[in-house]
Formats: C-alpha cells, sequence, structure tokens
C-alpha cells in the first residue's frame, strides 16, 4: 500500500477544511472497498480523512411525511434492519441484506456504498495493462477478455463495466435524493442524476465532485413502497455479486390493475439503471405474467451482449417477471 | 499434529491448537512444551510455530517499525479488556496490528481482503472484517478476538460447541467462525439452518466443515440461551 497521511474528524465542515487543497486525498468510512482498492494499488491517495466520528449516522422520518434521512455514515447493516427502512422501504432492506457478509455490511457506510467502484477484474488488478476506468486511453480489456459480469445496457465502447452496489438499486427504484456538501454549501442531486453511464469517461463514476463530502440520502414518502421487494440473483446462494438484480415496487387498484411502479435493475450497466421503458408499459395494465414480460422485453430491446454475458439479456427479462409477480404476492 | 502416541486426544482445546484456535495463550503453552517433548514436535514445531510469541501483556506499548512513511499515529484501543497505546503507521490494518504488533495470533490472515472472514473480530460488539480496517480507526474501542473469549480455563459456549461438533478440519477459519457464531447469536440470526447458513457466509471454510459448523452453532444457541 502507498504511504498516506491519516487524520480524523469531528463533523463536516471539518472534513471538507481537512480536504480542501488536497486533490489526492479521499474521505475514508467503512474502508471495505477504499482499503481493498489501496492494497491493490488501485486506489493511491495521499491523505485519508476519517469521517467515521462525523455524526451523520441518523436514520430519521423527515417532517410532514416527506420521507425519511438516512445519514452518509449510517452503517448498512443499520440501516437493513431498521423499523423505518424494513416497514416503508422493505426493497432498501432486501437489497441491503442480499450484499456483502454481516461483517461488511457492520463496517459499511452509505456515503461509501453509494461510491463503490466496480468489481470489474480489469479494474481492479492494475496487472491490467488496459482499463479505461483506471488510466484514461488505455483501452478496455473486458470488450474482448472475460465478460461475464459486464454490462448490456447504457455501455460504451471505452467502457463495459457494471455497478456494483445493492443498495444503489432499491434507491434508484424509490427515486432518492443525495444530499452532498462542498465548499459552497449543500445541495441535492437526484439519484438517476448521481451515477453516470461511461461514454467517453468511465473514469467518472459519480457527478460528485472532488471537493464535497455527501452527507446523506433522502428516501421521499413513497406509501405504495411498502409493496416492494429485491430479487438477486448471483453464481452462489449468498455473499456474490449480483448478476441480475431487480428492485420493484407497485402499486395495484383493487382490480389488479398497474397504478404506478417503480423499476430499477443491478448488474447490467455502469449505474444503477431505472427501467423507465418497463414502467412505461406497466401502468394501466393488469398485473399479469403476459403483462410484466412485455415490459421485460421493452426495457431489454436495446440490450447488447458480448462473449460471455449474453445470457444476461434473458436472465434479466426472467428475473424482472418474477420479481413484479413476487410483489403481486405481497398482501 | 497431536501426536498420536500420547493417546490423549481428548475433548480439551490443547491437542487442537497450534494454530491458536482457542486462543488462550496459557493453553498454546502447554500445548508447545507437549509438542517439545516428542521426537515428532521438536522437528516440526519452529516451522510451523515461527519465532516465539510475546505474551501480549508484556507488550502494552509497542513501537513502530516501520518508518520513513507518512508518519505515524498513536491510537489507544481496549484488546479483550486489556489497554493497549501503539504507534503505527497508518497503513498497518487491524488484524496486522493484532498479529504482528500484540501477537495475538489467533485472528488469521485468509484472503486479506474482506472475502473469507477468517480475521473476524468483534469492535464494540460488532463483528468485522479486520483485514479491512485500519488500526487507526479504532481509537477508544473495545475488542474482543479469539483470546478474548474463555474465561481463564473455561471456554466459550460456542468454542466448546465446536470441539464437541468437530466444526473444522485444518482449523484455519475457525477463529473466525467462533468470533462470527458469538456475534451471530446475540444478532438473534440463528432461527433456522437457512438463516444460519445466510448469516455465516462471511466465514468461509475450504475444507468444508460447514455441517459440523452448523450443528455446533445451533447446539452453542441452544446452551447460550440455556
Amino acid at each position: 500500500m502507498n504511504p498516506f497521511s491519516y487524520s480524523r474528524v469531528n463533523d463536516a465542515d471539518q472534513a471538507l477544511a481537512e480536504l480542501s487543497g488536497k486533490p489526492e486525498g479521499k474521505f475514508l468510512g467503512g474502508g471495505t472497498n477504499l482499503v481493498d482498492l489501496m492494497k491493490m494499488g488501485v486506489e493511491t491517495p495521499t491523505q485519508l480523512i476519517d469521517i467515521n466520528r462525523v455524526p451523520l449516522a441518523q436514520i430519521e422520518e423527515l417532517p410532514g411525511g416527506k420521507g425519511v434521512r438516512i445519514g452518509a455514515v449510517a452503517r448498512n447493516s443499520d440501516v437493513a434492519e431498521h423499523d423505518l427502512i424494513k416497514t416503508r422501504y422493505p426493497v432498501l432492506s432486501e437489497a441491503l441484506l442480499a450484499g456483502a457478509s454481516p461483517q461488511l455490511r457492520n463496517m459499511a457506510t452509505v456515503g461509501g456504498n453509494l461510491l463503490q467502484r466496480t468489481r470489474c477484474y480489469y479494474f481492479y488488478d492494475p496487472a491490467f495493462p488496459q482499463c479505461n476506468k483506471r488510466n484514461p486511453g488505455s483501452g478496455c480489456g473486458a470488450l474482448d477478455g472475460f465478460n461475464r459480469i459486464h454490462a448490456i445496457l447504457g455501455q460504451s465502447e471505452q467502457c463495459i463495466a457494471t455497478h456494483p452496489s445493492d443498495m444503489c438499486v432499491a434507491m434508484a427504484a424509490l427515486e432518492a435524493v443525495v444530499r452532498v456538501r462542498g465548499p459552497k454549501g449543500e445541495r441535492e442531486i437526484k439519484f438517476e442524476d448521481f451515477h453516470r453511464l461511461p461514454g467517453n469517461t468511465p473514469e467518472r463514476d459519480a457527478n460528485l465532485a472532488a471537493d464535497e463530502l455527501i452527507v446523506a440520502v433522502d428516501l421521499p414518502g413513497t406509501p405504495f413502497a411498502e409493496r416492494s421487494h429485491y430479487l438477486k440473483v448471483r453464481d452462489r446462494a449468498s455473499y456474490a455479486f449480483a448478476l441480475i438484480s431487480v428492485a420493484a415496487a407497485l402499486d395495484l387498484d383493487s382490480s389488479k390493475k398497474i397504478k404506478a411502479v417503480r423499476l430499477a435493475l443491478g448488474g447490467v450497466a455502469h449505474k444503477p439503471w431505472r427501467a423507465y421503458k418497463a414502467e412505461k408499459e406497466l401502468v394501466g395494465k393488469n398485473a399479469d405474467e403476459k403483462t410484466f414480460r412485455a415490459a421485460a422485453e421493452a426495457e431489454l430491446a436495446a440490450a447488447k451482449g458480448y462473449k460471455h454475458n449474453s445470457f444476461k439479456i434473458e436472465l434479466a427479462k426472467r428475473a424482472i417477471v418474477r420479481a413484479l409477480t413476487n410483489v403481486t404476492a405481497i398482501a | 499434529m497431536a501426536d498420536e502416541s500420547d493417546g490423549s486426544f481428548e475433548s480439551g482445546a490443547e491437542e487442537l491448537d497450534e494454530l491458536l484456535i482457542f486462543g488462550n495463550p496459557e493453553t498454546r503453552r502447554k500445548f508447545l512444551k507437549r509438542m517439545a517433548a516428542t521426537s515428532a514436535g521438536l522437528a516440526i514445531t519452529p516451522t510451523l510455530l515461527g519465532p516465539p510469541a510475546v505474551e501480549a501483556s508484556e507488550r502494552v506499548i509497542a513501537r513502530a517499525t516501520t518508518s520513513g512513511t507518512a508518519g505515524s499515529v498513536n491510537v489507544h484501543f481496549k484488546i479483550n479488556g486489556k489497554d493497549y497505546t501503539l504507534e503505527v503507521d497508518p497503513r498497518v490494518t487491524l488484524l496486522d496490528a493484532l498479529r504482528e504488533r500484540l501477537h495475538l495470533t489467533g485472528s488469521k490472515k485468509g484472503c486479506d481482503h474482506g472475502q473469507c472472514g477468517a480475521c473476524t473480530v468483534l469492535v464494540n460488539g460488532r463483528r468485522i472484517n479486520s483485514c479491512l480496517s485500519l488500526a487507526v480507526t479504532h481509537e477508544g474501542d473495545e475488542i474482543t478476538t479469539i483470546e478474548g473469549l474463555a474465561r481463564g480455563d473455561e471456554l466459550h459456549p460456542v468454542q466448546t460447541a465446536f470441539i464437541e461438533h468437530d466444526g473444522f478440519q485444518c482449523g484455519y477459519c475457525t477463529p473466525g467462525q467462533i468470533c462470527s457464531t458469538v456475534a451471530l447469536l446475540q444478532e438473534n440470526h440463528a432461527n433456522s439452518d437457512a438463516e444460519i447458513r445466510e448469516w455465516m457466509s462471511g466465514n468461509i471454510c475450504r475444507c468444508g466443515a460447514y455441517p459440523n459448523i452448523l450443528a455446533a452453532i445451533k447446539d452453542a444457541k441452544d446452551k447460550v440461551r440455556a
């Protein structure tokens, strides 16, 4: 691991002041991804600013039915097991519990999870010379390499990596808002604008400025999110990244027609993929398998597979049908 | 590793403790003595055990061993009920601080990337992967390792259950499995076989001792509750 200096801060303003003028500095939360990437030599910050003591671990109701605010250093396990989350946003609780292991969830923070980096092998191991995300302009090793876990939607010739988070897929479906603080104060970023598609700048994962700190994630008050569910398909029963995942929330009328729906996919793109096309297909229709399949076809119509990951296209369709079927069955 | 001619493979921890699975330095000393008394032990012990262990209690303050880096930082924490002050390079993980500086070698380095769980310890009562956690971030924390579970000669019920159910083969993952189980029971996530398997999925056993680990956990749950 490259040498770095370490400092510990006690509030968000201190954190920003400490980062000021240090373009190679990084905030340290749970460290479950950053410390690992530092061991690998992928991340080489010259300064780590420990924000674990910053009082931003709250999980609290916003006044006036506006939803729930989750502080940036709230641990994944605490969010997953919180009553407000389990009852109002089960999809988020399920997504968090589907990710990593109990030990990692006890460490990992919400802010860190948002900034998780891809698990693309070519990115994660500097022994591979080609990775436009790690080393812009060097090419993409995955394009003609071993690309079983890679993207099928929204990718570019520069990068076909996927975003690894489960939590973020649920938050995309819930239309969460990311609150960030910088030298000029606080601003809100809509969840769908937070993560980026690779385009020609795959080195940038998120629309967060280098001098900004994530302080919270707000979940809007969405009553029908109580009927929501996270389905994860992976290579083993537990403790593996998603091949495909689906976050779904459904609002049905008394005759089982779909009034409103939220659908997002994981494991398919460089960012959590909000399935707008499928949602459009679903609204106003009967909640049955035929409708679900048609919606899945619409969403995946633009999908493009590679040598090893084309199976994901059909898998994603079936996962959408299964997830929607499961949500419909929730009383 | 146990000397079969000795003929005493009873359920006590000492015969099983070459990897400090059960973590008690007193037990380890007894084991070493025994091994030294056998010819096989004389030949095998040094390579398997490395340099002689220094008791943690004799090293309450250990000096930094790395120089020429971006400076070292003091950290104070409590490990297994004892206060420690360490001066560490910020790059040192909690696992390396425990093993290399404090000579608490019960916690194991398996993958060193948070994927296997061999390094699992309890921090303020919660299980974490000590290999992905920088030691300097643990200022003021209370840490429990495998060495801190037994009360003197009396093993923790989870340790006893792992022995009784043969919950290991090589034993390398066992300290992590046991620490993880202690937390699992506190979390109340051991209410069915499926729930135990899911909530223990962060601890990999490459010998595949899972059926016996499961049996040990179920037994430990009953005993801890009783």
